[in-house]
């Protein structure tokens, strides 16, 4: 079972080691981690996608929430939201190709951003079913790196899960 | 303090805080990184204790947090100083002793550059303090000093280590120390939830053959005489954890004493027929519940505990109760009814005369009958601390607590070496009260070396000493699990441990025949200075009961 956690976390040096290392030495399997500073200077947050069974996410959420810099920590898996990854992929893409290549980035609505001989780079945005599919319509073109930055999710409509939603990193 | 804007070095807003939060003494052992601090220190009129080796430094604090329910201290130098902590770190985390930890460093312009006696420190204590900070400005320091002892005193306890670079203690700071902790990310749950309290209350009352559990979170919340009310309130059986030992007097015919491994028989049999039981302020440790599947099988759980990770994490938790033990149990109390359990309380009793705790036949002195004898002379009131091995389950089990704060252990690491020390930090803090060190050969040559802090500090510390000339404890799994093999747990070349508490300006003494237990352990007592006393035992002294790995709690094996 796939869980989504959005992490607001103290945006100081040391966090991000902190919670990778939490994860390490539990035991528990990250599936991916994006971080990057909110709208407050002083808040990060870290979305990250965790495989494990009920008694796993429950341990690794009340593990989290004991890090002092752990602001507060919500599952946002069941609730509606946004979720969202960027993948820069380089294919093999000879000039005989290249009109195919092109219709699939069309498809997905992804965008050529280089252009070399042999090969194109593609930047693709979209939830990671979308993602997949398209890393796996070039995969015959001969993909030659792929990068992904991992999910970042945000809550549909007015609701956040920023401070104002009851801060408490310990409680519950 | 602080209202006004007062210019001053790092080091000095370090003792504006020390002495804010009312610390007596500090143990450590300087080096160059952290002088600054030491210089400062030397101006204030905090004592100092110059320990031997920086890891006893931490356990000596460990010590003095635990029988004095304050928070410890301790310093240390930048690389070979700080890393020598780490063992005694890991233990005080491991039972969640208060504790702050100073550690000098090289200067910020060096840090990251591998420099002469520079270890990263902090990136090493991530996984064994519950918070830990590298200073890099020193007008933080005020705020990160005050953290420090917030964090380490307040919810589940724990070491934190703050990492303080020589130009920041040496750098000028303006900033005041904060009146007050500002902490978004920590708010420790206190009060319970009032309809878990309810619900609680209604399982007590329903239950027919109730066991209250209490680990060292009684002991760390003061909650033992709520405990205690509770206990005879409603007529509950209460059995202890390692940690929780005197949180429930022994003396107490409710008493079922230790659950676990090498619990007692009663008690491990009495968990085992419960149908309720109620853990407060206890982690069900691998050491306590035996074979997890098989664990407490007729029972309802309900676990108290401050930390919510520690609920559910390692059995199955029919009721979940977040708070602090003292709190929780306090506003328990009035829903409780008073309630009786003839039935269950005389099955208890049948068990406890069914399956005394005994210990068999063996040489010449035996080390159980020893410590019971030293429980009687001391009236249950000596606080000891013990290292690790087959002495310490002794101490654990034949002494007879009667007061929390009493047994000093290293209970969830199993640190060797712990005792001395911890002795030291638990004398200091309670000039009140002998001190015993109940050790072993092997554990104690791990820490000797703290003999001359002892004396130095004019401790009348008596040591315990059961010499088999061997890693007993070691030797007794060899025994049962790998075919009676018995590799690397002689030691042939140990020293005369007389002589060389003798040589340490101490007094030696020796038992060597069960005719002499007795008055040397009154000569011991009696003497005012530190006291050594060798009791010379067989390597082939067990520890029982024991139960086997993958048995479950009743399936003890027991002195024939
Ligand atoms: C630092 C450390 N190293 C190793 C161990 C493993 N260990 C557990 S008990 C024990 C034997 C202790 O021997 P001793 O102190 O003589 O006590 P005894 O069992 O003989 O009473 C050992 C080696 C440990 N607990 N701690």
């Amino acid at each position: 079972m796939k869980r989504t956690l959005s992490v607001l976390v103290e945006n100081r040096p040391g966090v991000l080691t902190r919670v990778a290392g939490l994860f390490s030495r539990r035991g528990y399997n990250i599936d991916s981690l994006a971080v990057g500073r909110t709208e407050n200077p002083s808040i990060s947050r870290m979305t990250i996608v965790v495989d494990g069974d009920e008694q796993i996410i429950e341990q690794v959420c009340k593990q989290l929430n004991k890090l002092i810099d752990v602001i507060k920590l919500s599952d946002i898996t069941d609730d509606p939201h946004v979720g969202r990854e960027l993948m820069l992929i380089k294919v093999n893409a000879d000039p005989a190709v290249r009109g195919e290549i092109m219709q699939i980035v069309d498809i997905f609505r992804a965008r050529i951003v280089d252009i070399a001989r042999n090969s194109l780079i593609i930047e693709a945005t979209g939830d990671a079913d979308k993602i997949d599919a398209l890393e796996n319509s070039l995969r015959p073109f001969g993909i030659r790196e792929v990068v992904r930055t991992g999910k970042i999710a945000m809550l549909r409509g007015a609701k956040t899960k920023g401070m104002e939603a009851s801060g408490d990193g310990t409680g519950d | 303090m602080g209202q006004e804007t007062r210019v001053r070095t790092g080091a000095r807003a370090v003792m504006e805080v020390l002495q804010a939060e009312e610390v007596e003494l500090v143990f450590g052992y300087p080096g160059g990184a952290v002088l600054p601090l030491y210089h400062e220190l030397a101006r204030t009129s905090i004592r100092h204790i110059l320990v031997r080796q920086e890891q006893n430094a931490v356990h000596a604090a460990s010590g003095y947090a635990r029988a004095s329910g304050k928070t410890g201290v301790c310093f240390a130098t930048s690389g070979p100083g700080a890393t020598n902590l780490v063992t005694g770190i890991a233990t005080a985390y491991m039972d969640s002793v208060p504790v702050v930890i100073f550690t000098g460093q090289v200067p910020t312009s060096q840090v990251g550059s591998d420099a002469f006696q520079e270890t990263d420190i902090t990136g090493i204590t991530i996984p064994i303090t519950k918070h830990n900070y590298l200073v890099k400005d020193g007008e933080e320091l005020p705020r990160i000093v005050k953290e420090a002892f917030y964090i380490a005193s307040t919810g589940r306890p724990g070491p934190v280590l703050v990492d303080l670079p020589k130009d920041v203690a040496l750098a000028l700071c303006q900033t005041p120390v904060p009146e007050k902790v500002e902490l978004r990310g920590y708010k420790p749950t206190y009060q319970g939830h009032p309809g878990q309290l309810r619900a609680l209350a209604k399982l007590l009352q329903e239950a027919e053959r109730p066991v209250l559990f209490a680990g060292g979170g009684v002991v760390a919340s003061g909650a033992e005489g709520y405990l205690r009310e509770l206990a005879e309130k409603i007529q509950a059986p209460v059995a202890t954890s390692l940690t929780g030992l005197g949180a429930f007097p022994e003396d107490n015919p409710l008493a079922l004493g230790m659950v676990g491994l090498h619990g007692k028989p009663c008690a491990n049999h009495a968990v085992m027929e419960c149908d309720l039981l109620v853990g407060l302020g206890v982690r069900f440790d691998d050491r306590v519940t035996g074979a997890i599947e098989k664990f407490a099988p007729q029972a309802k759980i309900a676990h108290v505990d401050i930390d919510p990770a520690e609920i559910g994490k390692n059995v199955r938790v029919d009721l979940p109760l977040v708070g602090d033990i003292s709190c929780v149990l306090k506003e328990l109390l009035p829903l409780v009814e008073p309630a009786t359990h003839p039935t269950w309380l005389e099955r208890v009793k049948t068990l406890r005369n069914n399956y005394p705790l005994t210990y068999g036949r063996g040489g010449e002195v035996r080390p159980q009958w020893v410590i019971e004898r030293l429980g009687e002379m001391t009236r249950g009131r000596a606080i000891i601390t013990t290292d690790v091995g087959q002495h310490q389950m002794w101490a654990a089990l034949f002494y007879g607590y009667t007061e929390p704060r009493t047994f000093i252990s290293s209970c969830g690491l199993g640190t060797m070496g712990y005792g001395l020390p911890a002795a030291i930090g638990a004398a200091l803090a309670r000039p009140d009260r002998q001190v015993w060190v109940i050790t072993g050969d092997g554990s104690f040559q791990m820490g000797m070396a703290e003999l001359g802090t002892a004396v130095e500090q004019g401790l009348p510390l008596k040591i315990l000493l059961f010499n088999n000339q061997s890693l007993a404890m070691v030797r007794q799994l060899q025994h049962f699990y790998y075919e009676r093999q018995y590799t690397a747990v002689k030691f042939t070349g140990n020293p005369d441990f007389v002589r060389l508490a003798e040589c340490y300006g101490a007094t030696g003494l020796r038992i060597t025949k069960q005719e002499e237990v007795v008055p040397v352990l009154a000569r011991a007592m009696q003497n005012d200075g530190l006291t050594l006393i060798e009791c010379l035992i067989s390597e082939e002294e067990m520890v029982y009961p024991m139960v086997l790995n993958g048995a479950a709690l009743n399936e003890m094996l027991l002195p024939e």
